[in-house]
């Protein structure tokens, strides 16, 4: 047998436990493949229970192993770091709950969290770096380690609560769809959620929208004096985040 | 390949605070390469405090240099960037492969020791050591299934490693002793048989009895059959860097320091008695 041949064998056997594919690595194999499949499962189990806390505690452990077990076959691992294992679940779990959305919200919160944490470094100006701005050009650069996500329920206030070691309110549907923002400031994860007015004010900056045009865009919505004054608002919001790393 | 002689232990997260302090009565410790090949946070900028009190080695676990279809170029990267940032005492990885065609299995799965095998790890490592630049330590792996008859043994394969492309030896005792156990060869045939000019390292470990075989599981105490084996194989080998590898239920610092005293002792003694 050749070494890819045995290679793509030993895949088969750890993903769906292929009694073939074992039999053709060798009878005299069994007890040493029950411990690789052993260890291939127990090691992304882990990897699951470390990234997802709240998760567990907000679902219950049955129902996260559960869960667990599912994604583990549903989607193996495929790449060389542990850490990118956890982005998938959260889809998972929205397929396995689909008229509880705050159970796949909470998890996409814990895994951009971990994700946030590990993210490239830049120091966040502060609103004393904007003495000199030219407020007609300007730019803002937005921290590397930025996610934005969907929310439509209250799960950063039940994520909130399980990490104090609160009980956590029952889960509700916002009355508007929301987002939420989660970075890094200094080394401390952080999440905030926010409205659709603020997300693709955000958006359009972190794509490279001038900091006028963003007005200029408030301005149409809000009328001149509720428009500036929101702009405003979410500038000062983002610099006392962090969120804001450089000005071109 | 950098010689160096001394006594470590692996940088565990429980840990941290007292390395950082910088009184640990240690020569080096070793990290897990990829718990550090990040792109940034808190992982990385302790990992640079910890390479300003103490030389470092990189150990990885995910390089896979017995995939048929190759090592990973980003991974190599990676690693590269961190070699760049902390300048490490070795680089090291197993004798293994953990991935194939985009699947990643986490784990250190084994190779037959065919030529063709022979030849692909060579080529891999050749690759990794150039995208690296410098020569890579190769640890021997606990092994769970024996594919004899092959066309070599575990030693004549590193030997060969060795031979063609210029690495090191990371010798893993616990390792020998656990595949010895489950394989049913001699391991003092085995230390005496490896190239002995060629190890730069040595990890000492505790390992568990498992339903059918020995499981390399890190967990407890270096045991007594693998301190023996580290006192025969020490007088044969050159300048060394001994460390207690530790991956769980990992005890109080002060712990494993005394266990690592017991490897100075064994070490003093080998000395006086070639002295």
């Amino acid at each position: 047998m050749s070494l890819l041949a045995f290679q793509r064998d030993m895949r088969a056997w750890l993903i769906r436990a292929d009694e073939d594919a074992a039999q053709r690595i060798g009878r005299d194999a069994v007890p040493g493949l029950a411990v690789y499949q052993n260890n291939y499962r127990a090691q992304l189990v882990a990897c699951l229970d470390d990234a997802f806390e709240n998760v567990r505690d907000w679902i219950g452990g049955e129902a996260f192993h559960a869960g667990v077990v599912t994604h583990i076959d549903r989607v193996p691992s495929s790449s060389w770091t542990l850490d990118a294992y956890p982005r998938d679940f959260p889809a998972t779990l929205a397929m396995l709950y689909p008229d509880d959305a705050e159970v796949a919200e909470l998890a996409w919160i814990e895994m951009a969290l971990g994700e946030a944490f590990v993210a490239s470094d830049a120091v966040a100006l502060r609103a004393d770096d904007l003495a000199d701005v030219d407020w007609d050009r300007a730019t803002f650069r937005i921290t590397p380690t930025l996610d934005i996500g969907c929310l439509t329920t209250n799960a950063t206030a039940i994520w909130s609560a399980l990490s104090a070691g609160e009980v956590p309110p029952a889960a509700e549907t916002l009355a508007e769809p929301g987002a939420i923002l989660v970075w890094r400031d200094g080394e401390t994860a952080r999440f905030r959620a926010i409205d659709r007015v603020e997300q693709q004010a955000l958006i359009a900056i972190r794509s490279g929208q001038t900091f006028s045009a963003l007005c200029a865009g408030m301005v149409d919505a809000h009328g001149e004096q509720a428009g500036i004054a929101c702009a405003g608002r979410m500038l000062g919001q983002w610099l006392g985040d962090g969120l804001i790393v450089g000005v071109d | 390949m950098t010689v160096f002689a001394g006594f470590g232990l692996g940088l565990r997260r429980p840990h941290y605070d007292e390395f950082l302090a910088g009184r640990v009565a240690v020569d080096f410790v070793e990290v897990i390469s990829e718990n550090f090949m990040v792109d940034g946070g808190r992982p990385r900028r302790i990992l640079r405090d910890i390479r300003a009190l103490y030389p470092v080695a990189l150990h990885g676990v995910s390089m896979s240099i017995g995939s048929a279809d190759g090592i990973d170029g980003f991974y190599l990267a990676r690693l590269r960037s961190l070699v760049d940032a902390i300048d490490p005492l070795f680089v090291s990885d197993h004798l293994s492969w953990t991935r194939i065609e985009g699947f990643s299995s986490h784990d250190l799965l084994p190779l037959p020791y065919t030529e063709e095998a022979l030849a692909i790890v060579c080529a891999n490592i050749d690759r990794a050591q150039d995208a690296l630049g410098r020569a890579m330590l190769i640890e021997n792996p606990s092994t769970y299934i024996d594919f004899a008859p092959a066309d070599m043994t575990e030693c004549e394969f590193l030997t060969q490693v060795c031979a063609r492309t210029g690495c090191g030896l990371l010798l893993d005792v616990n390792n020998v002793f656990v595949s010895a156990s489950n394989h049913g060869f001699d391991p003092v045939a085995y230390l005496d048989a490896l190239p002995h000019d060629r190890v730069r390292q040595i990890h000492l470990a505790g390992h568990s009895q498992g339903t059918d075989l020995l499981i390399d599981t890190h967990d407890r105490p270096v045991p007594q059959s693998v301190w023996d084996l580290y006192a025969h194989v020490l007088p044969r080998l050159g300048a060394v860097a001994t460390m207690i590898e530790r991956d769980d239920d990992i005890p109080p610092l002060a712990d494993l320091l005394t266990e690592l005293d017991g490897a100075r002792r064994i070490a003093g003694r080998t000395l006086r008695e070639t002295a």
